[in-house]
């Protein structure tokens, strides 16, 4: 493995991305766990830039550290006392390691006849290669093409609205209590 | 796409942290510094602060942020869809306008339930 | 540049780093330096609005008072509430900074003068505006304060918010030119796109006014009535670069607007002298610049509850509407995916323009009626409460 730029700047990325990732878990600050978050998520974005993927990159920005992890800062205040959460080590982190385990195996599992069926054989071999192909230039266009073909993904597109929709539903009934309309009675059609 | 455009977003994200460092490393050296302790204490509307700073918040703030979520979500969905757009027949508006619809669905569910009016 | 340097003997890799950086130093340098200048003609601006003078002691018309301030800001003393987060409080306003200043790198100044075009600016330029909440929620949370931390969380409701309606009127311009680059949406507007989608234009400077938390959507600042926002607790430079980040991000709406609908460098004899563009872009931006200080200094404050209400009950279904819409208009009208002239533009244009005068009408009459029921409503509301109060 040649050290060129594109794998410097890989290493950099991965490091940001998995140190982050460790930082989430082990820091006992909530507040720092998301921004931790956020730099992991930022790191992976770096690394869709570095496979060519920049809309993936941009959209791994826009929806992970613009929405999500806001959205995860905000469920942390609506824990009572924050700051005096303690993280408590309980009898249940044996088994938290094993779940954990088993489910890095079965990813692990999932992704090697993956990798085969796509020929690729030496993953880093690959990746740091002189001149990869370059990716078509109106990619996005055919991904914009294919999310609307019939023939294509315009059933699972439209099954992510339906989604999403009852996702925020789902939510608001959830959240907001029965019976806690703050317009008062007769004026609550009109706005 | 090269990757050359990056270089200059990469080098450019590095030194747009050195450009506002810089004042305020200029003004750590330059400004005068006599720190005492009661100069440090917050102050909130005349009287000492009193219990933890960061109290509960109210589970609205949490729906906002939901439910913008969920657009941000459709949002991107949106993006490939309108740079394809001249390619597309109107077919494609026709899904984008049910795929929408579906979305205004639940915004107008949370609307009736009262959950966008602040209180 | 690049060949300058490969003359002198440099690798080519080495010579495009060397270019690239010292784009990047001009671009940056110029972002801040403009600072100095744009908070002196706001300020000027302002005054007129409001029919004052604005700044005048300090140099001739006033024009050594940034520099005064800049001064007088760095020689403040650093402090630091007690209780706060040490790290994350003197990052957030660096991150603040940051977030706005990465806008510059996809802003073509002039036909070759660009920093980088990339093939995904547009959703570039709404990435990089996450990294302004995450600085919002950064200041708050660190300052130790439960005024900034309100404040903080109500901030990035609203940012949140007005989001959606911003990233709708962006995509106005993606369809209409087929690209999310900046540079192509530039080239491909023959007929501004101000004059063919004027709705959109409204919507992207009323979100846009909000994103940048200045009047009328300021409550959460409010200079005049509370102190200050989830920057409460900042002074010095800290303050300054938050303060530098507002107008940077508040002048960045304005170059934005230039270029996504009011055709960017595009002038008369700006494809052969670049400097030239350079000077259309800039004078279009301030023009732009200029009706949003205009509206802040004109209309009054909004409460939170008027702002969320407007965002989430008004103006993204106006948004999705709108862009609806401009879609199905510029699908029926034929040869719309082939514009490469004014005269194709001319047709397309003359109807949208149409098409959105009419919405224009609609949604004007919305909102009277809206307006209208509003103010009956309290009406109603005080006489009630009037004739509770006499008959005790």
């Amino acid at each position: 493995m040649d050290i060129t730029v594109e794998s410097i700047v890989f290493l950099i990325f991965g490091v940001l991305t998995l140190g982050s990732a460790l930082l989430v878990v082990t820091t006992r600050n909530l507040f720092h766990g998301a921004l931790y978050l956020m730099a992991s998520l930022f790191g992976v974005a770096g690394l869709f830039v570095l496979l060519a993927a920049p809309f993936l990159a941009g959209v791994q920005v826009v929806v992970y550290i613009g929405a999500i992890a806001i959205l995860i800062i905000f469920a942390i205040m609506l824990t009572p006392q924050v700051t005096a959460m303690r993280s408590v080590r309980t009898a249940q982190w044996p088994v938290a390691v094993a779940v954990a385990v088993i489910f890095f195996a079965l990813l692990v599992s999932v992704v090697t006849p993956l990798m085969d069926e796509l020929g690729v054989d030496d993953f880093a071999a690959d990746f740091t290669q002189e001149n990869p192909p370059d990716v078509p230039a109106d990619s996005l266009v055919r991904l914009g093409e294919q999310l609307v073909d019939p023939q294509q993904f315009m059933l699972p597109f439209e099954v992510a609205s339906v989604l999403l929709m009852a996702a925020l539903i789902g939510a608001v009934l959830l959240v907001w209590p029965e019976g806690t309309r703050s317009t008062p009675p007769g004026e609550a059609g009109d706005d | 796409m090269s990757l050359n455009e990056w270089i200059f977003i990469g080098l450019f994200f590095a030194l747009s942290w050195i450009l506002p460092a810089t004042p305020i490393v200029l003004g750590k050296i330059l400004a005068p510094r006599r720190p005492n302790p009661v100069k440090h204490q917050v102050y909130e509307c005349g009287v000492e602060t009193f219990g933890d700073t960061r109290v509960q918040f109210r589970a609205q703030y949490y729906i906002f942020a939901l439910v913008f979520v969920l657009f941000d979500v459709e949002l991107v969905f949106l993006f490939p869809w309108a740079l394809a757009y001249n390619q597309l027949g109107l077919f494609a508006l026709f899904e984008m306008t049910v795929f929408i619809f579906l979305l205004v669905v639940a915004l107008v569910y949370t609307w009736r339930k009262g959950a966008l009016t602040w209180a | 540049m690049t060949e300058l340097l490969q003359d002198i003997g440099l690798s080519h890799g080495l010579a495009v780093f060397i270019a690239k950086a010292v784009g990047v130093m001009v671009v940056g340098a110029f972002g801040l330096l403009w600072t100095l200048l744009g908070i002196w003609i706001e300020r000027k601006a302002a005054g007129r609005f409001q029919d004052r003078l604005g700044p005048n002691r300090v140099g001739p018309f006033g024009l050594i008072q940034s520099i005064a301030d800049t001064v007088k800001i760095l020689l403040k003393e650093d402090l630091m509430p007690q209780g706060a987060d040490r790290w994350v409080f003197n990052l957030a306003p660096i991150v603040s900074v940051v977030s706005v200043m990465l806008i510059w790198a996809v802003v073509p100044f002039s036909g070759s003068w660009i920093g980088s075009d990339l093939n995904i600016g547009v959703l570039y330029l709404v990435a990089v505006g996450a990294f302004g909440t995450v600085a919002v929620l950064m200041a708050g949370w660190s300052s130790n304060n439960k005024y900034a931390l309100l404040s903080a969380f109500r901030s990035v409701a609203q940012l949140v918010s007005y989001e959606v309606p911003m990233v709708l009127a962006l995509l106005v311009p993606v369809l209409l030119s087929g690209s999310m680059s900046t540079q192509t949406i530039v080239e491909q507007q023959h007929i501004m796109y101000l004059l063919a989608v004027p709705l959109t234009v409204l919507i992207f400077l009323t979100s846009g006014q909000a994103e940048t938390g200045r009047g009328p959507f300021d409550l959460l600042e409010a200079e005049s009535e509370i102190v200050s926002g989830f920057h409460i607790e900042y002074s010095g430079m800290k303050f300054g670069m938050f303060y530098v980040a507002e107008f940077l991000h508040a002048f960045t709406i304005g170059v934005l607007t230039a270029i996504l609908f009011m055709g960017g460098w595009r002038g008369p004899f700006a494809e052969d002298v670049p400097l030239l563009g350079f000077i259309y872009l800039m004078i279009k931006s301030m023009v732009a610049y200029m009706v949003l200080i205009w509206v802040r200094m004109t209309l009054p404050r909004l409460r939170i509850d008027q702002l969320l209400d407007f965002n989430w009950k008004f103006l993204v279904p106006l948004s999705l509407v709108n862009l609806l819409v401009v879609a199905f208009v510029w699908k029926i009208l034929p040869d719309t995916d082939q514009i490469n002239s004014f005269g194709d533009a001319l047709v397309p244009t003359l109807v949208l323009l149409v098409v959105n005068i009419a919405l224009i009408a609609g949604v004007g009459a919305i909102l009277r009626e809206r307006g209208r029921r509003e103010r009956q409503r309290v009406e109603a509301r005080l006489t009630a409460a009037e004739s509770a109060a006499a008959g005790d």
